[in-house]
């Protein structure tokens, strides 16, 4: 797969097909499988992620502490704020959605990690639903997502405790942005702008789970990071551009992670996790999870 | 050689692909140690598996991969309960293995029958997995591959015998490798093969006079 988003882009370019193309032959040669089957796995990931958005929309869900969940309900149900009756709110509701999934133990498609699996299906599913986009085109940009994570993954890194949460939601944001970039017909250089765009947003951002568990904040951060990724999405197709080429932003993204305490990677040290009632919080649930 | 599929994937139960899913599919190799569901297993935690793998599922995600359930399987979440009628007698310990390993590791013995191994293996992020020890041997084992492991007494041309027995059966060896505790002791094998070998393959090698025991792991990632 690419190393670098400029080398994809380029080969893209001067093959005149898109990045999903691009992603969908180059695995196909890596891997020695068919392009059906890449194509046909894609798609059994989007059946997950849908199911996921549609479970964790009935609200009925909790995590084992009973501190998560019911959340992406009220984004539906809830009263309205500025964003009712547009894509972002119901965007927002489905990355909540599959993440109270997630941390109830349920079923989600890591993508790239599971603390970072609300966004991609969030906007992509999401902007599918509201500008009525086939399924094929939505394996597509999910074909051009994994390209992007694949670059972030060699670069820098898809791990929170390597690289924080800009390493999860971050490179998730990124990838939901160039994807669904992608998807809205958008050109291999909007997506670069849109990954980057994305990503800068989230550079530096810690991960800091009350009690080391995959529940709170990384809920939110899901929708937060959707959200990053829709403004990013608006700004490249409205041929805005960033002047750091997306490998660059990756590689400092990269560069960010190595130098974080170890307090802010996933290890529940620091940020959020460390405050007074993220302490306590951490203290009573394990106690309840252990009653469990 | 990063794939667009280990991006958008696996498939999983959550809560974390690396105390989850890489918890059941450690749970999945120790338990083709001993060629199907262990009666007894004694799982030890280490590190952040201690800390916060019970409120990821670490456990209920190694005995429901000690049973053969797949990260995607929602039997995990009851994998307990399901372990309990099955007759699948679990502990678990919390304990530091040493000071050098990776922070998600866990040290797994499972016993079946008269068979009985043990086997170290850490959850590197994502879903990845890597062995790094079975009965005492080093190995490096990711389950990104069909694996055969097998214990033989050191003797002369015994890789070519088991290259020529896979190449007999049309197998194509991705990767081998030998270890020994001592010159002249039994020699520890690893092959990894890129199709699922099957149960004749592994019976003719279990056949060698020399070949003290073999046993097949799944692949289990992706």
């Amino acid at each position: 797969m690419y190393r670098s988003l400029a080398e994809a882009i380029a080969d893209a370019t001067a093959r005149g097909i898109t990045l999903s193309q691009l992603a969908i032959a180059t695995e196909a040669e890596d891997q020695g499988r068919d392009p059906q089957d890449i194509r046909a796995a894609l798609m059994r990931a989007l059946v997950v992620m849908r199911d996921a958005v549609a479970q964790g929309l009935t609200g009925e869900l909790r995590s084992q502490s009973g501190l998560v969940g019911g959340d992406a309900e009220k984004l539906v149900s809830g009263p309205p704020g500025p964003l009712a009756g547009t894509p972002f709110r119901d965007i927002l509701a489905r990355a909540l959605a599959v993440q109270e999934v997630n941390a109830a133990m349920g079923v989600i498609v890591a993508a790239p990690t599971a603390g970072g699996a609300g966004v991609l299906p969030a906007v992509l599913t999401g902007l599918a639903a509201a500008k009525k986009i086939p399924d094929d085109r939505v394996v597509d940009a999910l074909a051009t997502a994994g390209l992007i994570g694949a670059v972030v993954a060699d670069r820098a890194s898809l791990s929170g405790a390597e690289g924080g949460c800009q390493a999860e939601t971050g490179a998730a944001a990124g990838m939901a942005a160039g994807a669904g970039t992608e998807m809205l017909g958008g050109s291999p250089q909007q997506v670069g702008h849109a990954v980057a765009l994305a990503q800068q947003g989230t550079l530096g951002l810690v991960c800091d789970p009350l009690g080391g568990l995959v529940e709170l904040p990384c809920v939110f951060r899901n929708a937060t990071g959707a959200a990053i990724a829709l403004a990013a999405i608006e700004m490249a197709l409205a041929g805005i551009t960033f002047i750091i080429p997306a490998d660059e932003v990756i590689d400092t993204m990269g560069d960010i992670g190595r130098e974080m305490d170890v307090r802010y990677r996933e290890t529940a040290g620091g940020g959020l996790a460390a405050t007074p009632t993220g302490r306590r919080l951490a203290r009573e649930r394990l106690v309840q999870i252990k009653k469990h | 050689m990063v794939s667009i599929l280990d991006i958008i994937g696996p498939v999983m139960v959550g809560p974390s692909s690396s105390h989850t899913a890489g918890a059941c599919r450690l749970g999945l190799l120790a338990r083709c140690l001993v060629g199907g569901t262990p009666e007894r297993a004694h799982v030890e935690l280490h590190g952040s598996f201690a800390r916060t793998g019970e409120g990821h599922g670490t456990d209920k995600a190694i005995v429901a991969g000690l049973m053969g359930f797949r990260p995607d399987d929602d039997r995990i979440r009851t994998a307990l309960d399901i372990a309990a009628r099955e007759g699948l007698d679990y502990q678990f310990e919390k304990t530091t293995i040493a000071d050098d390993v990776h922070p998600n590791t866990t040290r797994i013995t499972v016993e079946r029958g008269s068979r009985k191994a043990v086997m170290v293996g850490s959850s590197l992020g994502a879903g990845r997995v890597l062995v790094t020890e079975i009965d005492g041997y080093p190995v490096e084992i990711s389950g990104s591959y069909h694996t055969i492991v097998l214990v033989a007494e050191d003797v002369p041309g015994s890789v070519a015998r088991i290259a020529a027995l896979l190449a007999d059966a049309h197998l194509n060896i991705a990767t081998l490798k030998l270890t020994r505790k001592k010159r002249g002791g039994d020699a520890f094998m690893v092959i990894e093969i890129d199709e699922p070998p099957d149960e004749a393959v592994r019976d003719r090698i279990r056949e060698l006079s020399w070949v003290r025991w073999a046993f097949r792991l799944d692949k289990v990632a992706a």
